[in-house]
């Protein structure tokens, strides 16, 4: 493989320096994924993330990308993810257009009817925009929940991610002049296949300790106040502690915690807590089982820690 | 592949100390990963070959960063974390400050040799059959019961005399008597020939379709690529037709098998029905439980039976114990049905609903799995004996959750399965809204006790 040439590269010379601008971009980073980032980017291989959902899977690409100030290109996978929708498409309209207008106009046929199958008919889908050779700086390529797409899909980007270029029968070999940086996300309602694994340096994103939550929501809410921010953080540590259909991720912390805000809370109460727990909590099940505690009680509890 | 002038200069300036220091490096790591391979994590020489130039990037005098660089480089899945970080701490801590008293080379190169000499358990009992040893007879006599043994020499007896006589007919009716005969009273010859004929079966599962669609004779989606390109000899007047399909796809197969003691006349036995169907069908996913629920998919995966099932009964504790068939599923609910149940997967559960755990978590968690399965099987061994009526409180229990209830008794119920898991289509089985009302307080009354 070539080495990078990507200017924006230099910054990360070391692991530390990756750690500190995901800081800069909010992002709280353990020095383990900050060593996973760093290698990905150092090697050019896709990362392969797994977690809960909203442990900030899909963040990190958003963050790389603003990092090395270069686009993000973001496919979102679903069942029934094809060619068509993924990589690249014809122009069908256009090309009946312009065969109409070919024939009322005599010009030589012969040589225009070729290029109906040229570059100018093509549309171009994210994983062929991702590998565009005349992309001047190479993008961040999201692969976004790759667990609902369809094994098919999976094989096809097997070919992709190890040589970086796509075969368009019509046209050719496209080959991205610098690989994009790839980060696959997965929240394994389908195992994905070990051969698309062994490509890929995996990280598993856990969710985060006491400290380092409390962090995050400071650094990405200042404005809160710094009381309701430590209640908050214990508080959803204790459900996390206890069996739940889906323990609330990061994401839902914050989803919370600016709903607390949005109801100008300056500590937990349990009236507050009672009327804002579906931000926190998405099923009737787990609603009725912390709705049957005694929140009055874990409160001050969580108060006397404090 | 572009030269790089520079460093090749500078890998020249090496000292010859430190050129030994990077091979012995290679090496470490190359026998990092045999122990990752030896202990489950599948390393294979491409991955070793790219940690190597990996590890160029980084600091390795760091043991943090070495760790986390080989660990996200090595391992596929979560859940070889802890045996990954298990094994870097014994290999590389440990074992190198015993290397470094040099006690032990010899006994290293010893160990290897022996590693050598160690055939897979497979090979092992190939090996033992063709030199006419007993070995694995013997640990196959334990699935008899002694008078059964018994009997089976009585019969060994027996059956030199009859040999005589068409031997395809007796052959013949003989697999027919078996197809009949229960698991239940089967003796030892008869346990391998059923072992056989389950190899032999074949099965394949309803499809379902699925979102992608294909080209195709006939079909209902207009395949516009092919349509533009076989029309432009006509000037690209539409006039040849091409169609996309939608494809179709077997359904997922979740396995949930009972091995506790009630069940044990079975379980042996049908744990080689899940092997014969894991291997026959592509997507299967095995769990097995009596107080608690294993997953032994990986285990299964094996090609020799006798290996996966030996490995089966390593990773299982709970053989042969109390049911708790509640708890398991609620533990399956929460942990691997998201995981597993997905594209319209069909549940298979194989017990005889002896439970003792409580019957409203039994309720519930029916209810969950049978609402986020497309279809919800439940195979019972006992339902093969005409008088037997689902009595015990885990069957009463149950059994308004359950799609299909179904005997697994001998040979022809196990085919009869077979052609019902063939005939799954997409339609939804009939479910009764009254048990669903019933789970929904359970439910309820489960939540409000503390």
């Amino acid at each position: 493989m070539e080495q990078a040439q990507f200017s924006q590269l230099n910054k990360f010379a070391t692991i530390e320096d990756v750690q500190q601008a995901m800081f800069s971009q909010h992002y709280i980073a353990d020095r383990s994924l900050a060593t996973a980032v760093f290698l990905s980017l150092k090697r050019r291989k896709p990362l392969l993330l797994e977690g809960e959902p909203g442990v900030g899977k899909t963040e990190i690409a958003k963050v790389l990308s603003a990092l090395l100030n270069t686009r993000l290109i973001r496919l979102q996978c679903y069942e029934g993810i094809d060619v068509n929708t993924a990589v690249y498409e014809w122009n069908y309209t256009r090309q009946m257009l312009h065969i109409r207008m070919l024939e009322a106009s005599e010009v030589n046929r012969q040589d225009e009817m070729k290029e109906i199958f040229g570059p100018d008919f093509l549309m171009q889908r994210p994983l062929l925009q991702a590998i565009d050779p005349n992309n001047t700086t190479p993008p961040v390529l999201l692969i976004d929940e790759l667990d609902r797409s369809d094994e098919e899909f999976e094989a096809y980007l097997l070919e992709l991610l190890s040589d970086f270029q796509i075969t368009i029968p019509e046209i050719g070999t496209i080959q991205a002049k610098e690989p994009p940086f790839v980060i696959i996300t997965s929240n394994r309602t389908r195992e994905i296949h070990d051969a698309l694994r062994r490509r890929c340096l995996y990280y598993w994103i856990d969710y985060p300790t006491l400290e380092k939550e409390y962090q995050i929501i400071l650094t990405r809410m200042p404005e809160a106040p710094e009381r309701l921010s430590q209640q908050v953080t214990k508080f959803v540590h204790e459900l996390r502690s206890l069996e739940l259909y889906k323990a609330p991720g990061i994401s839902e912390t914050l989803d919370w915690m600016s709903s607390l805000l949005a109801l100008d809370q300056q500590e937990l109460t349990e009236g507050a807590v009672r009327d804002s727990l579906g931000a926190l909590l998405k099923y009737q099940d787990d609603l009725l089982k912390i709705g049957g505690l005694d929140i009055g009680k874990i409160i001050q509890k969580l108060r006397g820690a404090s | 592949m572009n030269a790089q002038p520079p460093e090749d200069q500078e890998q020249l300036t090496l000292s010859a100390r430190e050129v030994e220091h990077g091979e012995r490096l290679l090496y470490r790591l190359t026998e990092f990963g045999r122990l990752l391979w030896e202990s489950g994590i599948n390393v294979g020489p491409h991955q070793l070959l790219d940690v190597a130039e990996t590890l160029n990037a980084i600091d390795i005098t760091n043991q943090e960063d070495f760790y986390h660089t080989l660990k996200c480089s090595l391992i596929t899945r979560h859940e070889q974390e802890p045996i990954f970080e298990q094994m870097f701490y014994y290999f590389w801590s440990m074992r190198s400050k015993v290397d470094k008293k040099g006690e032990n080379a010899n006994d290293k190169g010893m160990k290897r040799e022996e590693r050598q000499m160690r055939l897979p358990p497979s090979e092992r009992k190939r090996l033992a059959e063709h030199l006419k040893t007993s070995e694995s007879r013997k640990e196959l006599r334990g699935e008899m019961r002694p008078t059964e043994r018994k009997q089976t020499a009585e019969e060994d007896i027996g059956d030199s005399e009859n040999d005589q006589g068409d031997p395809q007919g007796t052959a013949y009716s003989a697999i027919e008597q078996l197809r009949k005969k229960d698991f239940e009273n089967f003796t030892w010859e008869e346990v391998q020939e059923a072992k056989r004929l389950m190899a032999e079966m074949h099965w394949n599962l309803g499809q379902r379709s699925t979102r992608r669609k294909a080209p195709a004779r006939s079909g209902s989606y207009p395949d516009m690529r092919r349509m533009v390109r076989h029309n432009l000899k006509y000037g690209a007047e539409m006039i040849e037709l091409t169609w996309r399909e939608i494809k179709q796809k077997p359904r997922p197969l979740v396995i949930i098998c009972d091995i506790s003691g009630s069940m044990s006349l079975y379980s042996r036995l049908l744990l080689h029905f899940i092997h014969t169907i894991s291997n026959g069908l592509l997507n299967v996913e095995t769990f097995v439980f009596g107080t608690r629920l294993t997953r032994i998919t990986r285990q299964l995966k094996r090609r020799d039976v006798d290996d996966a099932v030996r490995d089966v009964s390593k990773s299982v504790q709970d053989w042969s114990g109390g049911t708790r068939i509640g708890d398991a599923l609620h533990y399956f609910n929460y942990h691997w049905a998201r995981r597993v149940l997905g594209r319209g997967a069909v549940v298979l559960i194989i017990s005889d609903g002896w439970d003792r755990g409580d019957a409203d978590t039994l309720r519930v968690e029916m209810d969950r799995l049978q609402h986020s399965c497309h279809r919800l099987i439940w195979l019972n061994p006992l339902l093969g004996s005409p008088d037997y009526r689902p009595l015990t409180i885990g069957m009463k229990t149950s059994l308004p959750f359950i799609d299909d209830f179904v005997p697994s008794h001998n040979l022809d119920s196990l085919i009869s399965l077979g052609h019902l898991l063939s005939n799954i289509d997409d339609s939804r089985p009939n479910r009764s809204t009254s048990a669903r009302r019933k789970a929904v307080s359970a439910w309820s009354n489960r939540t409000k006790r503390p």
